[in-house]
């Protein structure tokens, strides 16, 4: 790994817990089983302790970067979750998601460096709600946590990043979400230039991580622009550009760490290959794209129907055939009760 | 004429965001879009480190405040630390005040926003929520998407959710007590006005 000796210094304090976990608004429309699986790790594999409260809420991120609300009611719905954390006796807070995990670190910040607005929240708060807050003792994402036991959990995994027919370690290539340490990269394992938490899986689980020119470049998000339709080309655009940058490394899959960019790198796959005929592997299938729980639940042995893999549009199973993981296609598309909930149509130009 | 400038000095991201450009074009450089828009980071920084407030006024009407997509990757690279990211939603959060926003086609995609995504956090407390994501308006999410949007609840319940259910797990209804302090924060916070403001503007 490239490594500039000066970014050694951006590693972080990672807690062991316990955890007052608080979901991705984005990550449970398109990863729905994702959460569920993460948690499942931490508790069942790794025994650590981690609360979900339901009276938690979305953190407001979307609208505060698409500019309809104020950061005053930001900071205020953030005050409320710690809020929360504080009534059950938690201090440390793990976010699921890059967009709320680059707010409560700017709501920090900002109450550090103005604590009149820190003043303000808490006025807000007690006003609107009656509650008073502490604020955490740490803030961590979930993708820090597997970082940090990626070994223990390497210990427990049934299959490795490891070409069943050839023996020789896949290309994992990686892409960490613009949020997690470009604003604050003290925040991030390695920083904005050369983060860690992805591709320092990659050893461990048996793959070989590859660099790529575009490897920092955004997935082309922009928040607004995805949001308007007449937009998107903005977000296309992005993705294309780290596609075309990936494509000659061959990568075997693309591990993320941000909701919005698992998805955007996934179905912006598709949209390309419909529109330009293009696919960025050698077979037509496409790049897999999925997050660091996924791929650790899919190391583990978990089903991976029940970890919500067949909502990719860039199907899972070319890579599942590269490791040798077994799996039912029969039950690919059942419902919750068993029963089979029928199947999608078949992209014209992608193979599925 | 509104003194623009002293109203964006009150925005601690605007004071914090331009502190000395010296004109490089880190951010230019590595701005995704300054890649794709008739839009230069750059010279965003240039024009208010004048401090002109009839050139502001004209930024504030202007489309260049609107193509900037938030990713804040200026911030990491400019040599001087100003985050010209910053700058733009100091602008905005001006604009939108003002109503300047109104004068131009990509301002005006905020009505957009704020009946979509707005009106989803002030009705079901999410600002991205399944059942906003509708196929006919999201082609690019491709035949897989039709069919997850399709069977929402059974398949978000296969993988541990909790679609539209009491208590915890993915795509779950906030309780009504839930709301209720949410929504009494964004009335509180000037959200749910600005919101509505920006709904009302047609």
């Amino acid at each position: 790994m490239i490594e500039s000796s000066q970014w050694h210094k951006y590693q972080k304090e990672i807690p062991d817990g316990p955890f007052f976990f608080v979901r991705s608004c984005i990550r449970q429309t398109f990863s729905m089983g994702a959460e569920a699986m993460l948690q499942k790790i931490l508790k069942e594999y790794l025994g650590l302790k981690v609360y979900e409260d339901p009276r938690h809420t979305c953190c407001t991120g979307i609208a505060y970067h698409t500019d309809i609300v104020p950061i005053e009611t930001s900071m205020t719905v953030i005050a409320r979750q710690f809020s929360l954390m504080n009534e059950m006796g938690y201090e440390h807070l793990l976010v699921s998601c890059i967009t709320s995990f680059g707010m409560y670190n700017e709501i920090l910040a900002l109450w550090k460096e103005y604590p009149e607005k820190l003043e303000e929240a808490r006025k807000n708060l007690y006003k609107a709600t009656g509650r008073t807050f502490e604020v955490p003792k740490s803030v961590i994402h979930t993708s820090d946590i597997i970082y940090k036991y990626r070994n223990e959990l390497a210990a427990k995994m049934k299959y490795k990043l490891v070409d069943c027919n050839t023996g020789e370690p896949l290309r994992m290539a990686d892409h960490v979400g613009c949020h997690y340490a470009k604003i604050f990269p003290m925040k991030g394992v390695g920083g904005a230039e050369f983060p860690q938490v992805l591709s320092g899986l990659a050893e461990p689980w048996g793959a070989r991580w590859i660099d790529y020119t575009e490897r920092r470049h955004c997935c082309g998000f922009g928040f607004r622009h995805y949001l308007l339709q007449e937009n998107r080309g903005y977000s296309i655009t992005h993705s294309k550009i780290k596609f075309e940058s990936l494509a000659p490394h061959n990568p075997d899959l693309i591990v993320t760490n941000c909701p919005g960019c698992n998805m955007f790198l996934d179905r912006w796959q598709y949209t390309i290959a419909e529109m330009e005929g293009r696919t960025y592997d050698k077979f037509g299938h496409g790049i897999p794209v999925v997050s660091y729980e996924e791929l650790a639940a899919l190391l583990l042995g978990e089903n991976p129907w029940d970890i919500g893999l067949q909502m990719h549009q860039v199907q899972l199973e070319t890579l599942m055939d590269k490791i040798g993981i077994p799996y039912d296609e029969s039950k690919k598309y059942l419902g919750k009760d068993g029963e089979y909930i029928g199947k999608p149509d078949t992209p014209e130009i992608l193979l599925v | 004429m509104i003194d623009y400038i002293e109203r964006l000095n009150e925005d601690y991201r605007f004071c914090e965001g331009l502190k000395a450009c010296m004109n490089c074009g880190m951010c230019t450089a590595i701005c995704p879009a300054a890649a794709v828009f008739d839009y230069d980071p750059r010279k965003i920084c240039q024009i208010m480190q004048k401090r002109d407030n009839a050139l502001t006024e004209q930024l504030l009407a202007s489309d260049m405040i609107w193509y900037c997509g938030q990713c804040i990757g200026c911030r990491t690279r400019c040599p001087r630390n100003n985050t010209p990211g910053y700058i733009i939603q100091a602008l905005r959060k001006v604009s939108l005040q003002t109503g300047l926003y109104l004068k131009s086609a990509e301002g005006r995609k905020q009505i957009k926003i704020a009946k979509t995504v707005g009106e989803n956090l002030l009705t079901k407390g999410y600002c991205v929520d399944i059942d906003l994501v509708k196929p006919e308006m999201h082609p690019e999410q491709g035949p897989m998407w039709e069919w997850v949007y399709a069977n929402r609840e059974s398949v978000c319940n296969r993988c541990g959710g909790n679609y539209h259910g009491d208590g915890a797990g993915a795509q779950r209804k906030l309780s009504d007590e839930t709301k209720k302090e949410l929504f009494a924060i964004l009335r509180e916070t000037g959200g749910e006005s600005l919101i509505r403001k920006i709904q009302n503007a047609e």
